[in-house]
């Protein structure tokens, strides 16, 4: 039947993944102390690269991997480490109004599960090794991506890099130190 | 165990809500933006089950690109990280409430 993406061992590999990944989730947003929530951070990230694994993404779990997990949260780290403050100032963790978030939260699970009980996604055919091809030439994954990449999608490809330029110079002038006068 | 899109649906949902719920409740602001790059990683996690349902590679294109600009968003929010910490000698955004410069 179709509809079906993982069975049997990678099935519970899965179940597994989800819950470790929930589980770090909750733990960021629960823990008192930033560097612990950046520790569980990683972990969820790490468990979702392996999610990717399975679904045989492998471009997109190596990228999470080398970008989230060895780049922003190093990043975390050290901002983490340059406004540590020694005392805990204030001993809440939420603001003072989490107890309405928590209320109205679950109103946004409700039309979530109207989508999830009512919607018939498109019942398409699967093809195998549909990742990994290109115009019917069956290459890896990296390759198949690169030929998107560089061809079909270029222009945002460059656009991008535009971007993380314009965010890089934006973050240089956002962390200098005001007092300094220009002559 | 047999897994459809279904339970992939589920579990992005709720890496989005409980991110969701962190951005609108935690008071240090760094957890403010791990919270953010939870909900990112939710709607990668979205993405790439429906790439592969789809049997479409576009999803995990889409996917590098949201992982690229969620790069460059958290580098910003550092950085604006701290520029605050330098102005107010505060991470608490409760205390970040007035728009004098």
């Amino acid at each position: 039947m179709s509809g079906v993406l993982l069975t049997g061992v990678s099935g519970w590999a899965f179940v597994i993944f989800a819950v470790m990944a929930l589980g770090a989730a909750v733990a960021v947003v629960v823990a008192k102390n930033p560097v612990h929530s950046a520790l569980f951070l990683l972990g969820s990230f790490l468990v979702v690269a392996g999610i990717f694994f399975l679904l045989q993404a492998e471009f997109p779990g190596a990228v999470q991997i080398l970008v989230y997990a060895g780049g922003i949260m190093v990043l975390f780290l050290f901002v983490i480490m340059l406004v540590h403050q020694r005392t805990v100032k204030e001993a809440k963790t939420f603001q003072h109004q989490w107890d309405v978030a928590l209320v109205l939260g679950p109103i946004f699970v409700l039309p979530f599960l109207y989508i999830l009980w009512t919607e018939k996604f498109a019942d398409v055919a699967e093809k195998p090794g549909a990742l990994r091809t290109v115009g019917s030439r069956l290459m890896g994954n990296t390759q198949a991506i690169a030929y998107l990449l560089y061809r079909d999608y270029l222009l945002p490809f460059e656009v991008a890099s535009v971007l993380l330029l314009v965010a890089m110079i934006g973050a240089v002038v956002l962390g200098k130190r005001s007092s300094e006068k220009m002559d | 165990m047999t897994i459809t899109i279904n339970h992939f649906l589920v579990v992005s949902f709720l890496l989005f809500a409980i991110g969701f719920f962190g951005v609108l409740v935690r008071r240090n602001f760094l957890t403010l933006l791990m919270s953010i790059e939870l909900m990112l990683n939710a709607v990668n996690l979205n993405l790439i089950a429906f790439s592969r349902r789809l049997s479409d590679l576009t999803g995990q294109v889409f996917s590098i690109f949201v992982i690229t600009i969620a790069a460059g968003e958290a580098a910003i929010g550092l950085a604006l990280t701290i520029s605050l910490f330098r102005q107010r000698r505060t991470l608490n955004v409760e205390e970040a409430d007035a728009l004098k410069g």
